[in-house]
């Protein structure tokens, strides 16, 4: 079934995504409502339930914290490019990079956007692209919608997971909202002035 | 002043495409409401208390008359024939139809106009000082780098989504008229000893909740490369503000979080990596955008004008306009006039459809057909000869816009309020009114001097009141509305907040207190003295004693 998006079209998507049992996430509280924007840097999971996860086979694409407590484990499967590693919106990126020597050993990097108005994953996917040399899939998965499409592949994203309960078909129109940006960005590399002679 | 090439129009056009589609998504239930919000704020659309609010953006204050015209229109045709001047130099309209929106934005475009970025987490409309370019105390003109900047943050695909608002603001000249140190990014234009261009970077400055003054980030940027500082300030504000509690979500929090040392060395860490990049402006780019704001055609004019000097022997009225509302030019026998939408018993910054047209006719007059907005809510027109004043006041007063009050009390920044912002806590227009009201013989308000007095319906501070010499900040209280007064705000290059005298009051209560506080000041003050620098001289127990009726404590003593 082709429910994902890859570069700008409709294709099958071929990788799993482990996430944490529900139970596991902490709840913080702010005057009595549930913080869904968690501070950057705050642990995803405690150690128990990293170490209880079970890792099913295939393509699968795990959690930043699991892949750094069981490296050893999941080594094997990096070397058979089976596996991907997704970050939460409040992990940092550097954590990932600290654990290989080349960034670009991981066939798939995603980036979960806890609620589409979470703008950490766009200034980390302009580090991966543009700092960090990172060439392989950059996933965004979570609350991924429509009108954000734009920026993302803008921002170094190529390939989305929709929310589950909207249209990928429909989102396709969302790559082309602009045509002709300001700025210089990872997808347009050069700021309009530079690309065009201007009035 | 800044005229579209093909490709901004294209820009702005498609924005409008896509915000048509978004609303139609949204009446079509296939956005939620949660989905809709920074979607719509991002084109300036609040849903408020009585209707939906529309901000227009006025990119750093500039107004062409054809555009004030278009605004004009669109103000009868869509809205209740007015619209509302903010601190930032937009203009709100307050009664637009949701449905109406499309077609507001389309109506814009067609005049290089838009509603982009002026509310939501992003970087919202540049603000600067409206004598920019011919201030005869101006350093480096800001507003190339102002439009610059705005095309950089136009649609920026990294800054759409930050944790909370962000404000520029860039000022160009000895005096900062664009309180660059109580936003979250400002910049001071600067020429080193070498004849050089560059800025001194703040950051961390804001009013609002928790009103900070910002600290200087960099005291020295090469003006190429302003723009990737700024993007370097932003992509660690992006990345590590806090997100988990938006009243801790602006950058100044970040800022005293790390404290300055250690922000700054983040951001140069960053800097160091993007400093020289496409972004990196050049020679050729600045100066394509710098002609737009070349000098109009000026002539060639004395310093003197006799017609004008007699005319202000002859017209007291007129005299005291001039005194109030003209201001110095760098040009020889050209002034700067400021046109007051204080009118006393109006809301602060509302113009009327019929003024805009006035102030498009006497910009194309008198003005080389542009008009400019203050960020004290009051309109500009930059170059007026001197000869032609007396005409133009002339017809300025009979469309109520000559109140000489430019600087004085009763020329209030004030915000909506209570009668339209949902987010208020009390209302602030008819505070002013009732201020307005109390000091409305003008001989007196004269002979008080250089008054400002800022009003907030809520901690938002919209008005600015933290920097107003007073200050009045509406809270709620158990469900009824009250007034805190702060004493000894001030913008400029000495920005300093104002501090709160003691428990609030009630609406009835505000226009005895602010008597009772200027009765103080005529009792104290020395010569011509300026209310601030008086309560800078006595600090505020004087005013506390008169006000709340407790003895001043004696003042300490030191050998």
């Amino acid at each position: 079934m082709l429910d994902f998006i890859k570069g700008t079209t409709l294709a099958a998507n071929e990788w799993k995504t482990l996430r944490y049992p529900p139970s596991a996430a902490e709840e913080h509280k702010q005057a009595g409502k549930t913080v869904v924007h968690k501070v950057t840097g705050t642990q995803a999971a405690d150690m128990e339930t990293i170490a209880a996860l079970k890792i099913p086979a295939g393509k699968l694409i795990v959690p930043l914290k699991v892949w750094i407590a069981r490296q050893e484990e999941l080594r094997p499967r990096l070397a058979a490019g089976e596996l991907g590693v997704w970050c939460e919106s409040f992990e940092v990126i550097e954590d990932l990079l600290a654990t290989v020597d080349d960034i670009n050993d991981f066939p798939v990097i995603a980036w979960d956007f806890v609620r589409f108005t979470d703008g950490r994953g766009y200034s980390t996917a302009a580090l991966l692209r543009q700092r960090y040399g990172y060439r392989n899939e950059l996933r965004a998965i979570g609350d991924v919608l429509r009108d954000q499409l734009f920026y993302l592949r803008r921002c170094g994203f190529d390939a989305y997971e929709l929310r589950a309960d909207r249209s990928t078909d429909a989102a396709l129109t969302g790559f082309a909202d602009f045509s002709e940006p300001y700025q210089a960005s990872v997808h347009i590399d050069q700021p309009l002035w530079r690309r065009h002679i201007r009035g | 002043m800044y005229r579209y090439d093909a490709f901004d129009q294209q820009l702005i056009d498609e924005r409008v495409a896509q915000f048509r589609d978004q609303f139609r998504r949204y009446q079509a239930g296939q956005l939620s409401e949660d989905e809709f919000r920074p979607l719509r704020l991002q084109n300036g659309l609040y849903i408020q208390r009585h209707a939906p609010m529309l901000r227009i953006a006025v990119p750093y204050g500039l107004l062409a008359s054809h555009q004030l015209r278009k605004l004009a229109d669109i103000a009868r045709r869509y809205d209740h024939g007015y619209g509302h001047f903010s601190t930032r130099h937009n203009l709100q309209l307050n009664w637009p139809k949701l449905e109406d929106v499309p077609d507001i934005l389309a109506e814009l475009a067609t005049v290089q106009m838009h509603a982009i970025q002026t509310s939501g987490n992003c970087v919202r409309n540049i603000t600067t000082d409206p004598f920019a370019g011919i201030a005869p105390d101006e350093i480096i003109d800001p507003r190339p780098l102002a439009e610059i900047l705005r095309q950089w943050s136009s649609f920026h695909p990294e800054f759409a989504y930050l944790p909370r608002k962000f404000k520029f603001a860039i000022n160009g000249c000895q005096h900062d008229r664009a309180v660059v140190r109580v936003h979250d990014i400002g910049i001071e234009l600067l020429r080193n000893a070498a004849g050089e261009t560059g800025a001194k970077i703040w950051a961390g400055g804001g009013l609002g909740r928790t009103p900070i003054i910002g600290e200087v980030v960099s005291d020295w940027v090469p003006w190429e490369h302003i723009i990737t500082y700024c993007e370097a300030i932003l992509r660690l504000y992006n990345r590590y503000g806090r997100r988990d509690n938006s009243f801790k979500a602006r950058i100044k929090i970040l800022v005293k979080a790390l404290g300055i040392a250690e922000f700054r060395r983040q951001v140069e860490a960053e800097f160091a990596q993007t400093k020289s990049s496409a972004t990196t402006l050049d020679q050729s780019e600045y100066e394509r955008v710098a002609k737009h704001f070349q000098a109009p055609a000026y002539e060639t004019l004395p310093a003197e004008n006799t017609a004008f000097e007699t005319a202000r022997a002859t017209h007291p009225a007129f005299a005291e306009w001039v005194k109030r509302c003209v201001h110095p030019h760098r040009v020889s026998g050209y002034r700067a006039v400021t046109l007051s939408l204080k009118a006393h018993g109006g809301a602060p910054g509302n113009i009327s459809a019929a003024q805009m047209e006035s102030v498009a006719d006497l910009a194309d007059r008198y003005s080389f057909g542009e008009a400019r907005v203050a960020h004290e809510q009051n309109l500009v027109l930059a170059d007026v000869r001197l000869a032609d004043l007396f005409e133009l006041w002339r017809s300025a007063r009979e469309a109520g816009l000559a109140t000489p009050n430019i600087g004085l009390l009763t020329d209030i920044i004030c915000c909506p309020g209570g009668d339209f912002c949902a987010l208020a806590n009390a209302k602030s227009i008819p505070i002013a009114n009732a201020i307005q009201a109390r000091f409305d013989n003008l001989d007196y308000l004269f002979d008080l001097g250089e008054i400002a007095l800022n009003i907030s319906g809520c901690m938002n501070s919209c008005g600015h009141h933290h920097v107003g010499h007073i200050g009045i900040l509406g809270v709620d209280k158990d469900g009824s509305e009250w007034y805190q007064i702060s004493l000894g705000g001030s913008q400029g290059n000495a920005t300093r907040l104002g501090q709160v005298i003691g428990r609030a009051f009630a609406a009835h209560e505000v226009p005895d207190v602010i008597e009772k506080i200027i009765a103080v000041f005529v009792e104290q003050r020395e010569g011509d003295e300026r209310f601030i620098d008086v309560v800078q001289r006595l600090g505020l127990a004087p005013f506390k004693a008169r006000v709340y009726g407790i003895p001043a404590k004696e003042e300490v003593t030191h050998a």
